[in-house]
């Protein structure tokens, strides 16, 4: 056992840590006034408000399209259900490049339903709902599998409404998967690279998103200022991790 | 009965006009002057050369990330030690980062002016712009799945059967290879496909240390882009279509391991969404 422990230690820090390490000594290179003059950058600070507003909207459409998907599979039945259950992981398979061509297929120029999206900030939340389809779906998809419809059969026989039954006894129970779903696809969206790199067009303080913002700064060679907004977007997936992890304790009830 | 079709008319709409419309829409557009020209443009040496690297890249990654996930997992689920909170987290960290920053943080490492790279560069071996940093960054993405897929396995089966083994004389090695690794092979399967479709599909970490030159360092994903780029429609739909294909297989495979292996609830994040 402790040579197991070894080797996963090792390996953990010297294929995350140790490079992780180095973002946040590099940012901190130019010393405090180098970091904040880093992130509070016109551009930068346009990257990561787009990215942030943008994440924000696709979680909230996610919550909603995702619940309705989830309660669509588990609640109905109709033909070519499995088919379309196999589907909704398709994003995770789909290299995000190949998300974003065929995107633009579609809603970029010469697209078959005359709609051009592209190179816009409607371009950016359409693939970053791509991306993030499934994970409120598969985080909702269980805990309505397993929920007692008793409880909606008693609400109905005292009158309640669809409406009512909906809000008052199944919302509450599928809250804590939303959520946590939610968290999940927030830190997908605000890191989202490949997706939104052919679409977006990438204007910058129009659709240039915070990643894209980066690699610019990688490739005009201002490396700290790359590592000062990595900061900024490590920090958040961070955050969004520690929010899933307290939403699924929630649920779960013990230490997942 | 009329809330229920629309509710169902909503989804399917929804999913339709996103993954559906847009999936065709590639088949098509690549198909639609025929075949000649999809197979001239798969057969064109940098486009081999890239489905090449990408093969070679994901034989390196999956199965070192396969042999550290099981161990991370027996670790997790077995060990009792301090900071193993501090592990479960680091594990899961991969997940939530953005691909441009797994980039930088490999460049940061490695490139000439890097914590190694200079001495690396000194040795004669050169990691950023090259090989090395590719299976890297990939390895860095991809490293998540298998651990979180054993570990609810594992922990689902407890220790008794291998205590029986070590009982009635087998060797630890004996026992974990006669015992354990049959009980958790679902899982461990599960794991490197999702894996593996991961490491095929990484585009933005691979971008940054790849440095992009056609023919050399250059995947698939990259040879996507720089089609694209180039004006050259045809070649950049082919290697999708290509990448598509792959990902159909990764679908197929989930859903007959879905139904032929044992259903065991996971709780990372990472599964949450790819269940």
């Amino acid at each position: 056992m402790p040579l197991g422990r070894g080797f996963t230690s090792a390996y953990l820090g010297f294929i995350v840590l140790l490079p992780l390490a180095a973002v946040l000594w590099r940012s901190t290179q130019g010393g405090a006034d180098g970091f904040w003059n880093a992130v509070s950058s016109p551009a930068a600070v346009a990257s990561l408000k787009l990215t942030f507003v943008a994440s924000l909207i696709v979680v909230a459409i996610n919550a909603t399209a995702g619940t309705l998907i989830a309660w669509v599979l588990v609640r109905d039945s109709f033909r070519g259900k499995s088919i379309v259950n196999a589907l909704i992981d398709l994003p995770f398979a789909l290299p995000t490049i190949v998300a974003g061509l065929t995107l633009l297929a579609l809603y970029g120029p010469r697209g078959p339903f005359g709609i051009n999206v592209a190179y816009t900030r409607v371009a950016i939340v359409l693939a970053l709902l791509f991306v993030t389809l499934p994970f409120v779906v598969r985080s909702v998809q269980p805990v309505l599998l397993e929920l007692d419809q008793e409880m909606e059969e008693a609400a109905a026989s005292l009158g309640a409404r669809p409406w009512a039954i909906f809000r008052r006894i199944i919302l509450p129970n599928l809250a804590p998967a939303i959520l946590s779903g939610c968290a999940l696809a927030f830190a997908r969206s605000v890191g989202e690279f490949g997706s939104v790199v052919l679409i977006s067009g990438n204007i910058p303080f129009k659709t240039e998103v915070a990643s894209v913002h980066i690699f610019g700064q990688i490739e005009s060679d201002d490396v700290s200022g790359a590592a000062a907004v990595s900061v900024v977007l490590l920090a958040t997936s961070l955050v969004a991790l520690i929010v899933f992890d307290a939403f699924r304790r929630w649920r779960f009830g013990h230490e997942g | 009965m009329r809330a229920r079709l629309s509710l169902r008319a909503a989804a399917l709409g929804y999913l339709a006009l996103l993954l559906v419309f847009p999936l065709g829409m590639v088949f098509w557009r690549t198909f639609q002057h025929g075949l000649g020209p999809v197979w001239g443009a798969a057969t064109a040496p940098d486009a081999l050369h890239a489905l090449w690297l990408t093969v070679l890249i994901a034989l390196i990654a999956v199965p070192a990330n396969t042999v550290f996930g099981v161990v991370c997992a027996l670790v997790i689920v077995r060990g009792r030690f301090q900071g193993k909170t501090f592990l479960n987290a680091l594990v899961d960290l991969p997940f939530a980062l953005s691909p441009v920053v797994v980039g930088l943080s490999l460049y940061l490492v490695y490139a000439r002016t890097g914590w190694l790279g200079g001495w690396l560069l000194g040795h004669g071996i050169a990691v950023i712009f090259a090989l090395p940093g590719m299976i890297l960054a990939t390895i860095f993405v991809s490293l998540p799945f298998v651990v979180r897929e054993v570990v609810p396995v594992l922990r689902e089966i407890g220790t008794e059967q291998e205590q029986a083994a070590w009982t009635l004389g087998a060797s630890p090695l004996a026992a974990f290879r006669r015992v354990t690794l049959p009980a958790i092979r679902w899982g461990i399967t599960y794991g490197v496909v999702l894996t593996t479709a991961r490491a095929i599909g990484e585009f933005g970490a691979v971008s940054v240390v790849s440095g992009n030159i056609a023919g050399r360092t250059e995947t698939l994903t990259l040879h996507v882009q720089e089609r694209f780029q180039s004006f050259d429609l045809t070649g950049a739909y082919t290697a999708s279509v290509e990448l598509a294909l792959l990902a159909l297989l990764t679908l197929l495979v989930m859903t007959v391991i879905r139904k032929e292996g044992p259903r065991v609830d996971s709780d990372s994040p990472g599964d949450e969404a790819l269940r």
